[in-house]
């Protein structure tokens, strides 16, 4: 039979704030457990929550960067259930009055194809504390530094057809969020998860098949996974003329398998009321405009404006900038060198400082060699100072010293400079001529190939200082005049 | 001594006549020796109350004093006391001694009142008798066989029988004027926002209003002036700036008029009550007030729009007693639904369990509509029908409760009829107006209050009809049989 696969994402970004939603408490990651926790956050008796304003800006931004609708008036609900990490009894969200709503993303499909995908909604609410249920014995721990940390919901409308487009949303969504400066989208420590609503039908079906919802999935990959084998699952399942229950389930990565959580039937009843507590929050005109003209150049405009300005192509441009600190980086370092190709610094900042950072585990922001090194760097290669390949050397030693040592220090020091000069090349061209009188012979004959060799040759008796160009240049003077 | 108002006793202290540790020392020996057959305090916090007392003498010495430094009062036991254990008359917070204090704790601390301890309450502030405490029903001091009303029935007792000159309350649905009433002292329930609720162990966060038991409008506004005001800690305090109300209400009086509404006199009252009201009414009119018949059409619904509104936000509030951080946890438990349903069944009352119940029920999927968002709906009619009230009189007035204090054990079967003492107190907060009791004569040896309300902030034109009111009457000035000495 052929499936259509129907999915839906609702993507959990924690926002960057300094201080939690309804309380003064520093949201720092990896603090000691309950050191992060005022009495707010702890639902002590008496105490109420106060709206941080930032999270509300960071919402508009990211509803005008969707094309949302941004709503005039929102409403805090209550979201009621019973658990040891939710201290108040209740988890502070929104529920039939979000932030913002009604707006789309569109994704670069594999095939270069963008599709639209629709937001419903985007929504703010507190995140609940964590229940440590190692190293207890019998008992459970609670740690409440997380609660009260603020997270923007991001719900789509069931647009996704592949797990692939899953993911690519995702990406999108993590990339948009990264560039409107609204949450670092630090997988490792929960900052950016998602839940994937997943159903298939029937192909040319309008109907939508019965869903199930996947749980906290933290990386793009597991996204992706998880999908892929949920949907084999429902095949299966259907196939074999069985029926799929609507049910949440969690995808165990060690097994590549998902298993069903708890079942919508015996679920919670939320109760969801306004709070009361908190004050409608009133959207005006004047603010919406303000945060739009702080809206920074969005990712899809950046690479499109690399391209043109820089003269790159598309594949380096949006690889330049999958985040923008990389393209911070790259645009500074090519500011700083207007006379070299970008391209070239673009190739230094792919391979050389990428080899670097992945080494190391380090992001770009943390980059021992700063852009202006790379810049000038770049501007070596370009006036033939150094080689590509001297260059690579270059490199490491200013990483190793950590861009603290001049360039041209690195390159007297090591003995790198290019030798272009052309008197000396004769001299090394000759002695190879002299030595390999049998490859001279081939190439004389017309084996036009052999150059390659003989190239080889001239770079390893300058020990790689030679100027390749010149070094091609000279041989094949020397060896066609009679 | 202790017949004294805080107005005079403010005016004793300034002048050195007497000072605040003679006063404390007084006033709590009088606990010991009275309170016993009243059980209007939950704690008496004598250690911290003479340590306050002390300081206040030191500021009474300076000459840096408000009318309330040196001046002893006590806290309904539902406001957050740093160092003092608040119980909001439950089980469940018996062990509950609080990290802070609530902001309007903490103002009348810094303005330097002596707080001599935490009086009893209707657990959880859910109750109109006293009866449903955790720590034994509150006996009105007008007849100890009697209930005060509730919740803030220990503040109203042990104003009544003068333990205390002043105390706070909060009232959600009648909390403050009710008891106020039935122990025939001055309770004042502000404007909604009014006072910060910052400290309060919630009830119904849109209803509960923090507010004044003393023995005349006069004491109010002294204690409201230092309670009042916008607190950074609570978005639904109002941002408005709190008027000199002490100076207000001894301005001329002008001529205003006093809608009457009819459904205020309704099978309900009992005839001795309708009678001292008229009477009242006709003080006013003397005073110059013009009296005029009123309708409020949506009124008579008040009562169940309330109980749905009122649990629905109480059944929320109250879950975060689950034994978890603070309170009562239960010690024999299986699973993590035992640990919460031992912790809860053992540490609430059945009054708290009923309004849970009542509260979740109106807010489950397939009820919500029917019950929270019509009762909502209720809600802004009543808002409306004051507000077209009050675009042609200034205050409306009428009886505060039905019939003067019942026996305790009276309704207690019957919790309809409890309800239905709160018949005409439930309007007010339930569109967010101040609303004041003020004693107005006798049944039976037993007193009977006068409610005003007022429009949205009109705390002003209350107190000052209440003070012109009482330099009119006496009623206010009458002690409880036993209490005189």
């Amino acid at each position: 039979m052929d499936w259509e696969v129907v999915i839906g994402l609702e993507v959990h970004a924690q926002l960057a704030t300094n201080s939690k939603i309804f309380s003064g408490s520093p949201t720092r990651y990896g603090a000691a457990p309950n050191t992060q926790a005022s009495l707010v956050d702890l639902g002590y008796p008496g105490v109420l929550p106060v709206l941080n304003q930032s999270v509300v800006h960071m919402a508009i931004k990211f509803g005008l960067a969707t094309d949302c609708q941004i709503s005039r008036r929102s409403v805090f609900a209550r979201k009621n259930y019973f658990y040891p990490d939710l201290p108040k009894g209740y988890q502070i969200s929104q529920y039939e009055l979000p932030i913002v709503h009604s707006g789309h993303l569109d994704i670069r499909l594999e095939d270069g194809n963008l599709k639209t995908i629709r937001i419903t909604r985007a929504h703010l609410e507190e995140d609940a504390g964590k229940s440590l249920h190692e190293d207890f014995q019998g008992l459970s721990g609670i740690d409440l530094n997380r609660a009260g940390t603020p997270l923007l919901e991001i719900v789509s409308e069931p647009d996704m057809r592949s797990a692939e487009e899953a993911g690519t949303y995702m990406r999108s969504i993590h990339k948009l969020v990264r560039y409107l400066g609204i949450s670092d989208g630090n997988m490792q420590e929960g900052s950016f998860r998602c839940d994937a609503n997943v159903s298939i039908r029937i192909k040319g079906e309008e109907k939508l098949g019965t869903r199930t919802e996947l749980k906290n999935l933290n990386s793009f990959r597991f996204v992706e996974k998880a999908i892929r084998v949920e949907v084999e699952r429902q095949i299966d399942m259907l196939e074999d003329g069985g029926k799929i229950t609507q049910e949440t389930r969690l995808y165990d990565s060690d097994n590549n398998e998902t298993r069903p959580m708890r079942s919508k039937e015996e679920a919670n009843d939320y109760r969801y009321f306004p709070d009361p507590d908190l004050l409608p929050v009133i959207i005006d005109d004047e603010l919406i405009e303000s945060l739009r003209a702080e809206l920074p150049e969005l990712p899809d405009a950046r690479t499109k404006r690399l391209t043109l300005d820089y003269n790159l192509s598309d594949s380096m441009s949006e690889e330049l900038t999958s985040t923008p600190e990389i393209a911070d980086y790259f645009e500074d370092a090519a500011k700083a060198a207007p006379n070299v190709p970008a391209k070239k610094i673009g190739n230094l900042i792919q391979r050389e400082l990428g080899a670097a950072l992945n080494r190391e585990g380090l992001r770009i922001e943390d980059s021992k060699v700063p852009p202006s090194m790379i810049a000038s760097l770049a501007q070596k290669i370009e006036d033939n100072t150094v080689s590509a390949s001297a260059a690579n050397i270059v490199f490491d030693e200013l990483w190793k010293v950590g861009g603290s040592s001049s360039i041209d220090n690195i390159i007297e020091k090591n003995g790198l400079k290019q030798i272009s000069d052309t008197n000396t090349i004769e001299m090394m061209v000759d002695e190879v001529i002299t030595n390999n009188p049998e490859q001279v012979m081939q190439f004389k004959n017309g084996k036009e190939k052999v150059i390659g060799f003989l190239v080889g040759q001239v770079m390893k008796t300058s020990k790689g200082k030679a100027n390749p160009q010149n070094v091609n240049q000279i041989l094949r003077d020397k060896l066609k005049s009679p | 001594m202790h017949d004294a108002t805080i107005s005079q006793l403010a005016q004793k202290l300034k002048n050195r006549t007497i000072s605040s540790k003679e006063l404390t020392e007084y006033f709590l020996t009088r606990i010991s020796r009275l309170d016993p057959s009243l059980n209007s305090f939950i704690t008496v916090s004598q250690e911290e109350a003479l340590a306050q007392a002390k300081a206040a003498d030191a500021r009474l010495a300076s000459g840096d004093v408000t009318p309330l430094t040196g001046i002893p009062i006590a806290h309904k036991d539902i406001f957050c006391t740093k160092g003092v254990k608040t119980s909001c008359g439950s089980r469940i917070l018996d062990n509950f001694v609080s990290p802070y204090d609530a902001t309007a704790v903490a103002k009348l601390k810094a303005a330097g009142a002596v707080m001599l301890g935490k009086t009893n309450m209707d657990e959880f502030a859910m109750g109109s008798s006293n009866e449903t405490s955790f720590y034994g029903p509150v006996h009105n001091p007008w007849d100890t066989d009697r209930v005060p009303g509730g919740s803030s029935g220990g503040s109203a007792a042990a104003v009544a029988a003068r333990l205390v000159s002043g105390a706070t309350g909060t009232d959600t649905g009648g909390s403050i004027r009710q008891p106020a009433a039935l122990t025939g002292i001055t309770g004042l329930k502000p404007t909604y926002g009014r006072i910060s609720r910052y400290g309060m162990v919630a009830f119904a966060s849109s209803l509960d209003q923090a507010g004044t038991l003393t023995r005349t409008a006069e004491d109010a506004a002294l204690m409201l002036q230092i309670m009042a005001g916008a607190d950074e800690r609570d978005s639904t305090s109002l941002p408005e700036s709190v008027p000199d109300f002490s100076r207000a209400q001894r301005s001329i009086w002008e001529n205003i008029t006093i809608g009457v509404p009819d459904n205020f006199f309704d099978d309900s009252l009992e005839t001795q009550n309708a009678q001292l009201i008229r009477e009242a009414l006709s003080v006013f009119e003397k005073l110059g007030a013009r009296i005029k018949d009123i309708h409020l059409e949506h009124i008579r619904l008040s009562v169940p729009a309330y109980y749905v509104v009122a649990s629905a936000e109480a059944s929320s509030n109250l879950s975060r007693f689950d034994g978890v951080r603070f309170g009562h946890r239960a010690k024999h438990f299986e699973d993590l639904a035992e640990f919460y349903m031992r912790t809860r069944g053992e540490g609430f009352g059945s009054e708290v369990k009923r309004r849970i119940l009542t509260g979740t029920y109106v807010l489950s999927a397939g009820y919500y509509d029917a019950y929270y968002l019509q009762a909502q709906k209720v809600r802004q009619l009543i808002s409306q029908d004051f507000a077209r009230a009050f675009e042609t009189v200034d205050l409306i007035a009428g009886p505060t409760t039905p019939t003067p204090a019942f026996r305790i054990g009276q309704k207690t079967d019957d919790p309809i009829q409890m309800y239905l003492n709160d018949i005409y107190t439930i309007g007010a907060p339930l569109a967010g107006l101040p609303a004041l009791s003020i004693p107005c004569g006798f049944v039976k040896n037993l007193p009977v209050g006068l409610q005003l309300i007022g429009p949205h902030l009109s705390e002003e034109k209350l107190l000052k009809a209440g003070f012109y009111y009482q330099q009119e009457t006496d009623w206010h000035n009458h002690v409880p049989p036993g209490y005189e000495a």
